[in-house]
């Protein structure tokens, strides 16, 4: 987090300051470890097995927080006999499919009458799983019964408690220090800690970044850490929770207003080809009737409503056909192969640089140079809009200049600083920035570059039926100044909601589905409340309540930690003085506290739903988590998921190790591309025998087209170097401040050797396992005033199965001494290692 | 003059992001220092100069610590930010021929670059290697503490940048305070290896104006353990120097006196250096009658 | 090589990757070096022309006259010429320092260069004899000084090699200077005149000598620089040329060869040593421990009084 987060780790410190214990696990020694109380050095892509054994010691030593457990999880619930554990199967859940590597959850799921209709169209089952289904959960969970069949002490066999209990009984302390290569004292340490510190007074909070997220199960490392926290009732209380530290600015606005191909605005998942004939088709398949997903007709005809305006009407599904539609797997890796199929002709690459960013970069470039035209929108001229004259595919012969058809369309942006807009960050928070400059010549804002595009679309569209959609759109933002620049508070406005007054709306509740209401992005709803930007509030902290709640705005409704309601106990009183936040005021009847509470203000502790009840009404007056479909903190989930309803530990896709808890090496529903261009390392390969974790430092960021070319930052970290141990150092033969060549089965590259203590060799399973760190910044060319190789040509093209993120943390590897090879005895060496 | 600012490097909760190092360097619009990998831990700037006005420090350290009866590794890496002392006694400024160094208003040590001629005396005077002269621009360059900065009520840079308070600005009797209550506040957790560098007005240099918290000795960030201001010993220096001088001429007056009474051409053994010299050494034969001009 | 290896047992020390403590002096040969020779020439020599002129040595006054001139204006412009901004040399006039050698330097080769160019431009010309003799009375005063003061600059500075050897360094310089202008005088001046030249060279070469010996001696660690690598190379060229030179000159009474060898012997010393003396700073500051231990033996005596070095209990001038 100080590496990467520098600015929010002083919070981090000011909590060390006021005694908070802080703890650090990570494969590195780093600038975080310097600061933390206790840095525990964890072997990359076993971080499962660390925090199932923390479930397993406060499961096994009943030391959860009973009352929240039972009032506000779904622990109690009762699960479907069909549901068989990984303990029984071997490393598998029920339902697995070898034959398209997918589940059927239905196995999965409460026990219910006659149980669920197996439907591969359900969440988490295989349509759901090809397109990235689960990431729509960005902002509550998948449809379960409202009122599932519960054993409130506990103890029947098949409730959530004791599926639990017996999923993590072998993730043992012993374990731990055998697997992840972390001492059974150190755990015992962290263990002690995070329960001593959980309960009515006290809470922990755990963070995480991609060191958690880039592996081949990436979800369910969160998912463990968000068992646990909700076993020790850190959820939804102040100090508590998971606060996953998002990347670039506004990444996460990124994923509320998408660039996803899965999603649209506020997480409605994109309709699907085959799946959703129409707009009631559509909602009968997307979410629970329960909870505030009930809710999604409002949210999704009041963003069609915004997109389509008057066009929009009752009769014609408010043009819900006009919505593009997914097929399958559109996400990026899948296709960079159908580039190199030549099935994907022309690519936008706004504001990327996959060339260097993306896991195989050879593979993204091969891929680049397979298509008809690109559009690359950027600051500099990134690799990726320039890989034809100077890839590094073109010194090894591979690619020629005078081969490559693709034409390079190069459109120079306005940075940050050049445009006004918000930015979103880790606390869902809303920050509207000023220009400070206009961009300096041809440079423009994406908002202008998109808009104009649209109007000059626009001005090529027939009457042809086909064009309908696109000339129904309301397209029609004010400008300003000789740029003709749209207004990006008119943007903000929209997507913040208008009621049928055309006032701006003030919270998502005010939606309607029947087409009086339009918003933009029904989370972000009111965030031009009162017709003023929200966003632009700029009170400092010192002059309001601990909370600020005038600082920014966030969403949903200005709530600074969601499910709030779990801060006070079913009864709706703080759990205790220390820990108050959010309470139900008997006298005014209403819930209060220092934030916006996450509930309806109205709704008594004691309210129970009538029986049919939708929506939110069929929450009880201690059902906290109301996005879920039944209220409930899910310990087990029951569906969503395409890789399990529980975590379990797999091996990385690539590991040096065999996994000592299952047949199954590593997560079976995995996405690999079986193809000649993405090869991998076999499992416990000698010939990889190393870990290779890549990471990034504070003095550059991500590909490095905004810092290399920065002498400030350029010259702080000049050269790409990886970091190993003094011990493997000898072993191979490699000396501070020389170089040394890295090996993959995809490519191989050369590095700066920093021998340093930091990195140490772990015992895992009694073996020593030495580890290779990489940052992944450099590349040959973005302007950068340094270059290097990249270090993403080594990687694996392996995805997570429910979000598709690469694995980018964990895989093999080999090291040389020395400087790599050019030319075609850099292609030698990479079969030589390839085929052994 | 206004009151006495300083500067209190906490470095226990320095986080190395070097965003103090980038702040200086942007704000001061200084040149950078090249690109070269030193493959020292993290630090590719090495130390402070013409134009590192701020140094972050990494230094990778591991100890044998006996934890439960058995001895492990335990790593530490210290991070700190260097900067100029700004020392009471400052010897760059005692030195300075041209006065282009000298005490502001704030009790900071300033190069007025527009006097600066360059000659460079500054840069081996500083006990701690701050100054440095530039190559390109021929004269000497140092933090200015933000003078500039503080002459329009902000604080320098580099403070204001520090993410973690590691660097913290303000009149220099309220930071001693506080850096003495944070060396207790440490101390009283067990971490007595915490220290004060340079707040003391007792020391060589008469205190400085930037102090310090370090988890180690000095010298293990590069700097000196027991600074002292150079000019502290020049009275002494002038004193022996002067005797060195009069030495000079009295040896030439005895030379000229001696040649005086042993004649100008024949140089005897009776003289006082001759007597001392021998005579056969400065005498010899005929050394008069061989003249030639 | 025998003679470089340490002359003190390897103390520990601990520092930052090896890097130098302070900065070393920027200073450039041969610049620097040979302004230093050139001022103590130009100084001694102003010595030996005050002496010429009340000893009535006409030839060996204006030779002295001479090269007093010649070193001072020389050793102006190779200063200027070490400047950074050298079109600013007269900022060193702005201010007078006492604090600064170099500031009082200054004005003291100002008075040298300014007195000694009267002084010989009136022995050249025959104009004002008066204010000649006048102006060479007064380089009686700011000829040592300009041959001495540059000891000051260079021990005024936290250069470890120079700073410890404060004491020695102005005798150093003092001999050397002699010789250097003993060694103009054995050179251009014609033998008859020349003996007071000839003493002057032994005694100098005798004094650099000595003091040297003594300087690396009590700088015990810190002598450390000034006999090792380059420096070491340089300052033992030093001691040999000047030694040679002295003993040469002392027998130069003997034939203008001897005279002329020894001049050059003695003018190469005394170059010599102020490359060496340079390098040696350098040296020590580039290396840290050089910093350090000293520093740290203090520290540590200062908590334990009894186990101080002898040296470090004297008194110092506590300003
Ligand atoms: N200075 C700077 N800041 C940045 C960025 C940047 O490039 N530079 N990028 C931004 C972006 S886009 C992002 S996504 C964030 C990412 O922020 P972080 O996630 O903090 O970034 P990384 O350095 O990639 O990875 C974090 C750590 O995970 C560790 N790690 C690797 N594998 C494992 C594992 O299996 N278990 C555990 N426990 N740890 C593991 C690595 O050693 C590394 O120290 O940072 C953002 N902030
Ligand atoms: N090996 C390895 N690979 C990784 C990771 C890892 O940890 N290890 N991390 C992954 C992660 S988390 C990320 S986020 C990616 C990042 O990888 P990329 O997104 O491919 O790389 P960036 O360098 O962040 O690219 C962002 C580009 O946007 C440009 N830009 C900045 N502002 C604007 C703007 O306003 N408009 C436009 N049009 N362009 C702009 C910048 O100049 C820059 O070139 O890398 C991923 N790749
Ligand atoms: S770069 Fe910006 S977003 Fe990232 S830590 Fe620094 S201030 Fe925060
Ligand atoms: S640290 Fe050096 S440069 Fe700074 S004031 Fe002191 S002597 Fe001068
Ligand atoms: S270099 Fe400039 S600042 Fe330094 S001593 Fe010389 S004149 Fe003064
Ligand atoms: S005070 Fe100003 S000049 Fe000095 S280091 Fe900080 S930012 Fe740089
Ligand atoms: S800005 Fe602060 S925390 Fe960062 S390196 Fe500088 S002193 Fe350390
Ligand atoms: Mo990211």
């Amino acid at each position: 987090m100080a590496e990467c987060h520098p600015v929010g780790f002083q919070w981090v410190m000011e909590a060390k300051a006021r005694g908070a214990k802080v703890f650090h696990v990570d494969p590195r020694f780093t600038r975080t470890s310097a600061m933390a109380d206790a840095y525990l050095p964890i072997r990359a892509g076993s971080d499962i097995v660390l925090l199932g054994a923390l479930i397993n010691h406060v499961l096994g030593n009943g030391l959860d927080f009973r009352e929240y457990v039972l009032a506000y999880t779904n622990a109690a619930t009762l699960v479907s006999e069909d549901f068989q554990d990984t303990e029984e199967l071997d490393g598998l859940f029920s339902g697995f499919d070898p034959e398209t590597r997918t589940y059927d959850p239905a196995s999965w799921s409460y026990d219910e009458d006659g149980g669920p209709e197996p439907d591969e169209r359900r969440e988490g089952g295989r349509r759901h799983a090809e397109a990235a289904g689960a990431d729509r959960y960005g902002s509550g969970g998948a449809a379960a019964p409202s009122r599932p069949r519960t054993d409130p002490t506990l103890s029947d066999p098949r409730c959530v408690y004791q599926i639990l209990k017996r999923h993590f009984a072998r993730y043992t302390p012993e374990l731990v220090e055998r697997m992840c290569g972390i001492r059974e004292a150190d755990f015992a340490e962290l263990a002690e800690a995070i329960t001593a510190n959980s309960g009515r007074e006290r809470t922990t909070a755990w963070v995480y970044s991609v060191g958690w997220t880039q592996h081949t199960v990436g979800a369910q490392y969160i998912r463990t850490a968000s068992i646990l926290q909700l076993l020790l009732g850190n959820m939804g209380r102040p100090g508590g929770g998971i606060m996953a530290l998002r990347g670039h600015a506004s990444i996460q606005g990124s994923t509320d207003i998408p660039t996803l191909f899965n999603i649209l605005p506020g997480y409605l998942s994109m309709p699907h080809a085959h799946r959703h004939e129409g707009l009631d088709d559509y909602l009968e398949h997307e979410g629970g009737e329960t909870g505030f997903w009930g809710n999604r007709r409002a949210y999704l005809v009041s963003l069609l409503k915004a997109w389509w305006g008057e066009a929009a009407t009752e009769a014609n599904d408010f043009c819900f056909d006009y919505l593009p539609r997914m097929t399958g797997d559109h996400g990026h890796y899948t296709t960079v192969m159908n580039q190199i199929d030549g099935t994907v002709k022309g690519y936008f690459v706004v504001g990327e640089n996959p060339a260097v960013g993306s896991s195989g970069g050879r593979a993204q470039r091969f891929g680049l140079a397979n298509l008809d035209w690109l559009v690359v929108r950027d600051l500099t001229l990134v690799e990726t809009a320039t890989f034809w004259r100077d890839g590094p595919e073109l010194e090894t012969g591979e690619l020629r200049t005078e081969d490559i058809a693709t034409e390079v369309f190069f459109l120079p942006a306005a940075s940050h600083v050049e445009k006004e807009g918000t930015f979103t960050n880790t606390q869902r928070l809303l920050q509207w920035r000023e220009k400070a400059l206009d961009p300096p010549g041809d440079c423009r804002s994406d908002l202008w570059f998109y808009y104009h595009l649209g109007k000059r679309i626009r001005q090529r569209l027939t009457e042809d039926e086909i064009d309908r959609p696109l000339r129904e759109l309301t397209w029609d933002y004010p400008e300003e100044g000789e740029r003709a620049e749209p207004l990006a508070t008119a943007v903000l406005r929209e997507i913040g909601g208008v009621g049928p007054d055309g006032r701006a709306l003030s919270a998502y509740t005010q939606l309607r589905p029947d087409g009086s209401t339009r918003c933009g992005c029904w989370i972000y709803c009111g965030v031009y409340a009162d017709e003023v930007n929200q966003a632009a509030r700029r009170r400092p902290g010192r002059e309001q309540t601990p909370v600020a709640p005038e600082w920014g705005w966030a969403w949903p409704a200005n709530r600074r930690i969601l499910y709030n309601r779990a801060s006070a106990d079913p009864e709706g009183r703080p759990w205790s003085e220390r820990k108050a936040f959010v309470w139900w005021d008997e006298d005014r009847r209403e819930w209060t506290g220092l934030d916006v509470p996450d509930f309806e203000t109205g709704k008594p502790p004691d309210y129970l739903p009538p029986e049919g009840a939708k929506a939110q009404d069929a929450l009880a007056g201690t059902d906290p988590f109301i996005m879920q479909s039944d209220g409930k903190g899910w310990l087990y989930a029951p569906l969503g998921l395409a890789d399990g309803p529980m975590p379990a530990h797999y091996e990385p896709h690539e590991s040096p190790v065999r996994n000592p808890l299952y047949r199954q090496q590593a997560n079976p529903a995995r996405r690999i591309y079986r193809r000649p261009d993405s090869p991998y390392n076999p499992p416990e390969s000698p010939r990889f025998p190393y870990v290779l974790t890549t990471y990034r430092l504070t003095e550059h960021h991500t590909a490095g087209a905004m810092s290399r070319p920065l002498a400030y930052l350029a010259e702080l970290q000049p050269e790409l170097f990886c970091e190993v141990s003094p011990q493997l150092a000898a072993e191979v033969g490699l000396v501070n401040g020389g170089w040394a060549t890295i090996v993959t089965s995809r490519s191989l590259i050369e590095a700066r050797v920093l021998v340093t203590g930091r990195v140490r060799p772990l015992r895992v399973q009694d073996r020593v396992i030495h580890q290779v760190g990489l940052p992944y910044h450099w590349g040959w060319g973005s302007g950068g005033l340094v270059t290097g190789d990249v270090a993403n040509d080594l990687l694996p093209i392996v995805l997570d199965p429910n979000v598709y993120i690469q694995e980018s943390k964990a895989m093999t590897c080999h090291v040389r001494p020395g400087r790599r090879p050019r030319g075609q005895a850099l292609l030698d060496l990479m079969e030589e290692y390839r085929y052994g | 003059m206004a009151e006495r600012m300083g500067f209190f490097t906490d470095t226990s909760v320095c986080i190395g992001c070097k965003a103090c190092e980038v702040a200086c360097k942007e704000w001061n619009e200084l040149p950078d220092d090249g690109f070269v990998f030193e493959a020292t831990s993290y630090d590719n700037t090495g130390a402070l100069g013409a134009s590192t006005w701020r140094h972050v420090a990494f230094i990778e350290q591991t100890r044998a610590v006996r934890v439960e009866g058995r001895e492990e590794d335990v790593d530490r890496w210290l991070m700190s930010s260097d900067v100029c002392k700004h020392c009471t006694h400052a010897a760059c400024v005692d030195v300075c021929p041209t006065g282009a160094l000298f005490h502001t208003e704030f009790d900071t040590v300033l190069v007025q670059a527009d006097v600066c001629n360059g000659c460079g005396y500054c840069v081996p005077a500083c006990p701690y290697g701050v100054i440095q002269r530039r190559q390109d621009d021929g004269r000497a360059w140092k933090c200015t503490m933000c003078y500039d900065r503080q002459l329009g009520g902000l604080e320098p840079a580099c403070a204001k940048a520090c993410p973690t308070d590691s660097i913290q600005f303000g009149p220099l009797d309220e930071l001693r305070q506080r850096a003495a209550d944070r060396l207790a506040g440490l101390h009283a957790d067990g971490h007595t290896e915490a220290r004060l560098y340079g707040e003391s007005p007792d020391d060589g240099v008469g205190g400085t104006g930037a102090f310090f918290l370090l988890l180690d000795e000095p010298e293990v960030y590069g700097l000196p353990p027991d600074p002292v201001v150079t000019t502290r010993d020049l009275p002494s220096m002038w004193r022996w120097a002067g005797a060195a001088a009069v030495s000079m001429a009295g040896v030439v007056a005895v030379a000229f006196l001696e040649g005086r009474v042993s004649g100008n051409r024949v140089p005897t053994g009776r003289s006082l250096v001759g007597r001392v010299l021998g005579r056969g050494v400065l005498g010899g034969r005929g050394l008069g009658g061989r003249r030639r001009w | 090589m025998r003679r470089e290896r340490a002359m003190v047992p390897e103390a520990e020390f601990r520092s930052y990757y090896g890097r130098p403590v302070i900065k070393a002096p920027i200073w450039h040969e041969p610049h620097m070096p040979t302004y230093l020779y050139l001022g103590g020439m130009s100084g001694a020599s102003s010595l030996l022309a005050v002496m010429a002129r009340y000893t009535g040595r006409p030839r060996l006054g204006r030779t002295a006259r001479i090269a007093a001139a010649a070193g001072s204006a020389a050793g102006a412009v190779l200063l200027a010429a070490e400047l950074g901004r050298p079109e600013r040399f007269l900022n060193m006039l702005r201010v007078f320092k006492v604090t600064s050698p170099m500031s009082v330097g200054s004005w003291i080769l100002a008075a040298q260069g300014g007195l000694s160019a009267v002084a010989a431009t009136s022995e050249l010309t025959g104009i004002l004899p008066v204010a000649g003799d006048a102006a060479v009375l007064a380089t009686g005063l700011t000829g040592p000084l300009t041959a001495t003061y540059t000891a000051v600059l260079v021990a005024d500075t936290a250069v470890p090699a120079w700073h410890e050897a404060y004491r020695e360094l102005p005798f150093l310089f003092a001999g050397s200077a002699l010789a250097s202008a003993g060694a103009v005088g054995l050179l251009a001046a014609p033998h008859a005149e020349a003996a007071p030249a000839r003493l002057v060279a032994v005694a100098g070469a005798a004094l650099e000598t000595a003091a040297g010996v003594v300087m690396e001696r009590r700088l015990g660690l810190l002598g450390e620089p000034y006999q090792l690598g380059r420096a070491g190379r340089l300052m033992r060229a030093a001691r040999v040329l000047t030694v040679g030179g002295g003993a040469l000159a002392a027998v130069s009474g003997r034939g203008r060869t001897l005279a002329v060898l020894s001049g050059l012997a003695l003018t190469a010393g005394a170059l010599c040593t102020r490359f060496g003396i340079l390098e040696a700073g350098r040296a020590s500051a580039a290396d840290p421990k050089y910093t350090v231990i000293p520093q740290r033996q203090r520290l540590d005596a200062r908590a334990e009084p009894s186990a101080a070095p002898p040296d470090e209990r004297e008194p110092a001038n506590l300003a």
